[in-house]
């Protein structure tokens, strides 16, 4: 049982990173049906960011607890201007050319990301300082949710409430939604769909980094290729939970997260991503717009 | 004044993005921090420059789009009017033929090795040109069945000692009838979840292959793959190297003929109408389904055949050449050399895998302005290098001939 409940927590955790990366995804795929791929290098340069910022504020000789948040407040800050750079640059000339063309315009552009990183930083991995501190609450639970688990746990449930009152209630978030119905259509009303979009991207980015300085830190090292697998990962998750939907990424990425855990913990380790992949196609096939989402109509 | 204002915020905008990434590094170990302020220097000058150029090519891009809605007539380019001259055609078409069977003899070995390299990446590309090109379905695990058929060949010499020419036809059924696996429960997902199926797809077969040791012998791969016997000729090793090339160079040929046939037959016709509009084909009479698979897995049959020989010619392989890396490059191959047209993807390999290897002196460079070219084609030619012009029948003289038999 206390084997059961550390996969269940470690599933948690793993789930929850997923679901804030996914989340960036399917905003992103809801609105301009992209697949982002250079998402993943965005969570990348994210973690990056915090961990410069951590290490120069180190060497300045701040306090702990003040350099968990400004390195936090920094990689969202950064993440979000790479997220509006990127779309600016590579995908809204592309508005209304051909399907393929800003998908390989984002292929193009996770690996251009990829080996920036890698030629300012290392190709090595780097140790990533541990932001959060231990502390004991759970007496002799301790072994199943350490408090890094704890941490990203609440901050990503915190962050997921926040962003779907957000979409909700705030005017952008009536925007967005809009936009992501239809896009002529909020245009006509006057919404300016450029800004909708790129909020969209900053919002998403902004996402991705909370998660990339979470896992970061949680992990402890991180190079340019961290970005790559956890994208992967998190776009399984969007589809899992159906691309498009805000409360499907959650689902699809707390699922996945699980399926990871319990598999690796009761089967074999070494087949982790095999696992994964299986599970969006048995999934795919028996649903095909994934758990939530919605059947498109077809309109003829 | 405009642009001048414009390219100094984008300018300072680059040197603000650039900073924690280019501009610091921090040694975590021994916690030191080392600044590198010139780095950001260079971008923000760097960035002034691109970014009239940017501005400037944008326009013209945009001034071109307008002009062709005006004329509303298809531009021919130059270069496809000399190519629909016969006469300009067959000598053309002879020179290259001459030329390409002369390369061995005009080129060290080592250009011989990399030219056969980026043939091979003409029939893949070729092969996917099929699925996506024609089809119109998005695979980015394509590189699993060529994986599939370097690995047969490997395992299957290994194990049984089975020869290259036999291995040939059995990775290409292979190859297809994986694709006739994967396909079938998949391809009656939409097109971008069938893209990630597809890649989810790829990841398994490499993550098997790597993870399998006692079948595969894991990350380490297969080495000492036999090398193909050309019934007694090409013993050395010089020769052997030759006889590779011109085994590739006979199947591009190979696979030129049957995909130009392909693509105007009933089926390729069938292909292009599903890529256009699955609803009106249906509608047609199409069996959505089967048209789907034949494509799927037609392209999978190439890349099965030309894994095999991939295998032979490096005689190594292990699952790092098999990655999501490959299918991408393979399928930017596509589409940056023109979706759907042959001569397209073929420039399209060679300028994408030449031009990495001939830059070897930037190697560390390569990779980055691979990726920054994917997106600056996409950007500003979108259609890629070639455009696919289809042939075109031209009614009002069907009418006339039509209308000229009835009175």
């Amino acid at each position: 049982m206390e084997y059961f409940l550390e996969l269940f927590f470690s599933g948690l955790t793993r789930g929850s990173i997923y679901a804030l990366i996914a989340l960036g995804y399917t905003m992103v795929y809801g609105i301009i049906e992209l697949i982002n791929f250079a998402h993943g290098e965005i969570y990348m340069i994210g973690a990056f960011v915090g961990l410069v910022v951590a290490g120069i504020l180190t060497s300045f000789g701040f306090p702990a607890a003040s350099i968990v948040v400004l390195a936090s407040i920094a990689a969202i800050i950064y993440a979000a201007a790479y997220g509006y750079t990127i779309e600016k640059i590579a995908y809204r000339p592309l508005r209304g050319a051909p399907r393929l063309s800003p998908l390989i315009s984002a292929i193009g552009m996770s690996i251009f990301l990829q080996n920036y990183v890698m030629l300012s930083q290392t190709s090595d991995f780097l140790s990533f300082p541990s932001l959060i501190p231990e502390f004991n609450f759970l007496g002799k639970y301790e072994s199943m949710v350490g408090s890094s688990d704890f941490v990203i746990i609440v901050v990503a449930a915190v962050v997921m409430v926040a962003l779907n009152l957000f979409i909700k209630f705030t005017r952008m978030g009536k925007a967005m939604r809009a936009t992501a119905q239809n896009r002529k259509m909020a245009m006509l009303v006057g919404i300016n769909v450029d800004q909708v979009i790129s909020a969209t991207f900053v919002i998403g980015s902004a996402l991705a980094a909370v998660g990339g300085v979470l896992i970061a830190s949680h992990i402890g090292q991180i190079n340019f290729f961290i970005g790559f697998i956890a994208g992967i990962k998190a776009f399984t998750a969007a589809v899992l939970g159906g691309i498009g939907s805000v409360p499907g990424a959650m689902l699809g990425g707390l699922i996945l997260g699980w399926t990871e855990s319990f598999c690796t913990g009761y089967v074999s380790s070494d087949y982790e991503d095999v696992f994964a992949f299986a599970l969006l196609v048995l999934i795919l096939i028996f649903r095909p717009s994934g758990l939530l989402g919605k059947a498109p109509i077809q309109k003829v | 004044m405009e642009g001048l204002k414009k390219s100094i915020l984008a300018s300072l905008w680059f040197m603000f993005l650039t900073l924690p990434i280019m501009g610091v590094f921090v040694n975590t170990i021994d916690k030191s921090v080392t600044w590198h302020f010139d780095r950001v220097l260079y971008v923000g000058v760097a960035a002034f420059v691109l970014s009239y150029l940017w501005r400037f090519m944008l326009e013209r891009k945009e001034k071109g789009q307008k002009a062709e809605e005006q004329a509303s007539v298809e531009k021919v380019t130059l270069f496809s009017k000399l190519m629909s001259n016969p006469k300009v055609y067959w000598p053309a078409l002879i020179a290259v033929a001459g030329f390409a069977v002369a390369f061995p003899k005009l080129f060290s070995m080592y250009q011989v090795n990399v030219m056969t390299s980026a043939l091979i990446y003409v029939v893949l590309g070729l092969g996917l040109n099929i699925v996506v090109g024609l089809a119109g379905l998005l695979d980015l695990g394509f590189v699993a069945f060529y994986a599939v058929g370097a690995y047969s060949y490997a395992l299957m010499n290994m194990y049984w000692g089975i020869s290259f020419w036999v291995a040939l036809p059995l990775g290409a059924l292979l190859g297809a009838l994986c694709g006739i696996l994967l396909g079938f429960p998949v391809l009656r997902l939409r097109g971008d979840y069938l893209a990630i199926v597809t890649l989810g797809f790829g990841e398994i077969i490499r993550l098997v292959l790597e993870n399998w040791g006692t079948f595969t012998h894991g990350p380490s791969g297969i080495s000492n793959i036999a090398r193909p016997e050309f019934f007694g000729f090409a013993k050395g090793f010089m020769a052997q190297i030759n006889f590779m090339y011109y085994l590739m160079l006979v199947m591009v040929i190979f696979t030129i003929f049957v995909v130009n046939r392909l693509k105007n037959s009933r089926i390729g016709r069938a292909w292009q109408a599903l890529r256009e509009d699955e609803i009106a084909c249906q509608a047609m009479g199409i069996d959505k389904m089967k048209t789907k698979l034949m494509a799927f897995s037609l392209g999978a049959t190439w890349a099965g055949l030309v894994g095999v020989v991939f295998a032979a010619k490096t005689t190594f392989i292990n699952p790092a050449s098999f990655t999501f890396l490959e299918s991408a490059i393979i399928l930017s191959i596509v589409v940056l050399g023109g979706m759907g047209s042959i001569l397209g993807v073929i420039l399209g390999a060679l300028v994408l895998i030449l031009l990495p290897e001939y830059m070897r002196d930037f190697s560390e460079y390569r990779m980055l302005i691979f990726g920054a070219t994917m997106v600056l084609v996409m950007v500003f030619r979108p259609q890629g290098l070639v455009r696919d012009v289809r042939k075109k029948i031209d009614i009002s003289a069907v009418k006339k001939a039509l209308g000229g038999a009835h009175e």
